[in-house]
């Protein structure tokens, strides 16, 4: 069955249905390796995420989180695996799976000396977006950037910055979000926006792959947590996450799967 | 066909846009051309018999340097500001990509040139002859600006970007520039665009140029 992008607006209300594990797969990443000259940066790591739920994604620094999303999100080629989402060979058939991805990274992809809505604008010719203008300003309700809109992006906040990087990686409905440390630079209410946000994008029927440091932060808006270590998968929590506690013995000792009815590969 | 188009209108519209409140290249470019040429205006003495042999280069030797820093900024500025990562991780054909960058050197290369060959004509006492001059102009761009917006993709992943743009330009073009540097040598004449040789040589360089640019500037984009 092919996955399907989340096609409501994320402003409208939903129930939301929780983790379903029989869900298709919105990605699946197997045996990945990525090697940098001699370096092996990740070692074999497995990924699946299923339409519905979000997963964080644990590590200390030089884990790998950030080469693992930028291969998923198919910045780099992996030194082997395979990839696929939503069906399509993401290594074969790169720029189709590039239209069922939206990625927040370390940078936020913006233009400084254009404003939100050129940024939008550009990104949503580029997808072939159709009702543009109501699609950007339907985004940036979402991350409540509405009331600088017309601002350049560089006169605007680290956090502001981030949210409306935010909405150019939903602006095309992807079927998978990932997300690189999505919480920097964000307040604490900016924070729980963000996590209700993941949710909802979960519960809309995507998948959430988001990598942060905020254990607490991450417990409330993921639905399991993986934790790499040297390149592999050294720990899977849930789903569901039934405590911050549980993550926080998971990320201390690295080792150890406490998940609860998880399949074979992460 | 329709989404190749919309894509290079996409990514060409967004550049101009960001240079026409910026205007970083067009502005050190025209500086740099205009500096040359002054320079050159004071250090040589161009008499009419020598001219039409030592002219065109005086010309291009502008007009290349100061498009060079241009070029440059091509793909560093996206790499500056972490944009070419949403650039690559879009649905963005790499061709599309190219071409979009492509046209947007020529049009800057084209405002260099709209100041700098009239301002040359006046400096060194030139006659022009504008409908071979013209044509002789425009494949000359494309040329540079086809392998300028391909080295300037490949440059970008280095640390010194800005010096190793020329150092991988320069060797490169030197069949374009002689072909151009001839071509506008006979155009100071009265030769008709019919009668150079030299336009065939710069129209095949051309051709290869940009259709190497287009199959592999995928590659070059990559890390």
């Amino acid at each position: 069955m092919e996955a399907q992008s989340p096609s409501l607006a994320l402003s409208q209300a939903i129930e939301p249905p929780g983790p379903d594990l029989d869900a298709p797969a919105a990605l699946n990443a197997s045996r990945i390796v990525r090697r940098y000259g001699g370096a092996l940066a990740l070692r074999g790591v497995d990924v699946v995420l299923r339409q519905g739920e979000s997963v964080a994604l644990f590590g200390p620094n030089g884990a790998g989180k950030t080469t693992l999303i930028r291969v998923l999100a198919t910045l780099i080629r992996p030194t082997s695996g395979t990839l696929v989402v939503g069906g399509e060979d993401a290594l074969r058939n790169a720029s189709r799976a590039r239209r069922l991805l939206g990625v927040v990274g370390h940078q936020t992809y913006l233009y400084g000396d254009l404003t939100p809505v050129e940024n939008l604008r550009f990104y949503g010719r580029i997808y072939g977006i159709a009702d543009l203008d109501a699609r950007i300003d339907t985004v940036l309700r979402d991350v409540e950037m509405e009331h600088r809109a017309d601002s350049p992006v560089r006169t605007l906040s680290r956090g502001m910055q981030q949210r409306v990087a935010l909405a150019r990686a939903i602006l095309h409905q992807p079927l998978v979000l990932l997300l690189d440390e999505p919480d920097t630079g964000l307040d604490d209410d900016a924070q729980e926006r963000l996590a209700a946000l993941i949710r909802r994008w979960a519960d809309l029927g995507g998948a959430v792959l988001f990598a942060s440091h905020h254990i607490e932060w991450a417990a409330r808006a993921a639905d399991r947590a993986v934790v790499l270590r040297e390149g592999r998968v050294a720990s899977i929590v849930g789903p569901p996450i039934r405590d911050a506690r549980d993550l926080f013995e998971a990320y201390r000792d690295g080792a150890g799967v406490l998940s609860r009815a998880v399949p074979a590969a992460c | 066909m329709l989404t190749f188009g919309r894509q290079v209108y996409a990514v060409l519209a967004k550049d101009a846009l960001i240079e026409r409140r910026t205007k970083d290249a067009v502005s050190a470019m025209l500086v740099f051309s205009l500096l040359v040429l002054v320079t050159f205006n004071f250090a040589l003495d161009l008499r009419t018999e020598i001219m039409s042999a030592v002219g065109p280069g005086v010309l291009w030797t502008a007009v290349l340097l100061g498009s060079t820093l241009g070029l440059g900024r091509t793909f560093a500025i996206e790499r500056e500001q972490g944009t070419l990562d949403g650039l690559l991780m879009a649905p963005l054909d790499r061709s599309a990509l190219y071409v979009a960058k492509l046209l947007g050197n020529v049009g800057l290369m084209a405002i260099v040139l709209l100041v700098s060959v009239p301002l040359f004509a006046v400096l060194f006492d030139v006659a022009l002859n504008p409908g071979p001059l013209l044509i002789i102009l425009a494949l000359g761009t494309l040329g540079f600006a086809a392998v300028g917006t391909l080295f300037s993709a490949i440059a970008s992943h280095t640390r010194a970007r800005e010096v190793m743009l020329p150092v991988l330009l320069f060797p490169v073009i030197v069949p374009i520039l002689i072909g151009v540097v001839q071509a506008t040598g006979l155009a100071l004449g009265s030769t008709t665009a019919r009668d150079m040789p030299w336009l065939s040589l710069l129209l095949g360089f051309d051709a290869i140029y940009v259709s190497l640019g287009a199959l592999t500037f995928g590659h070059a984009l990559e890390d």
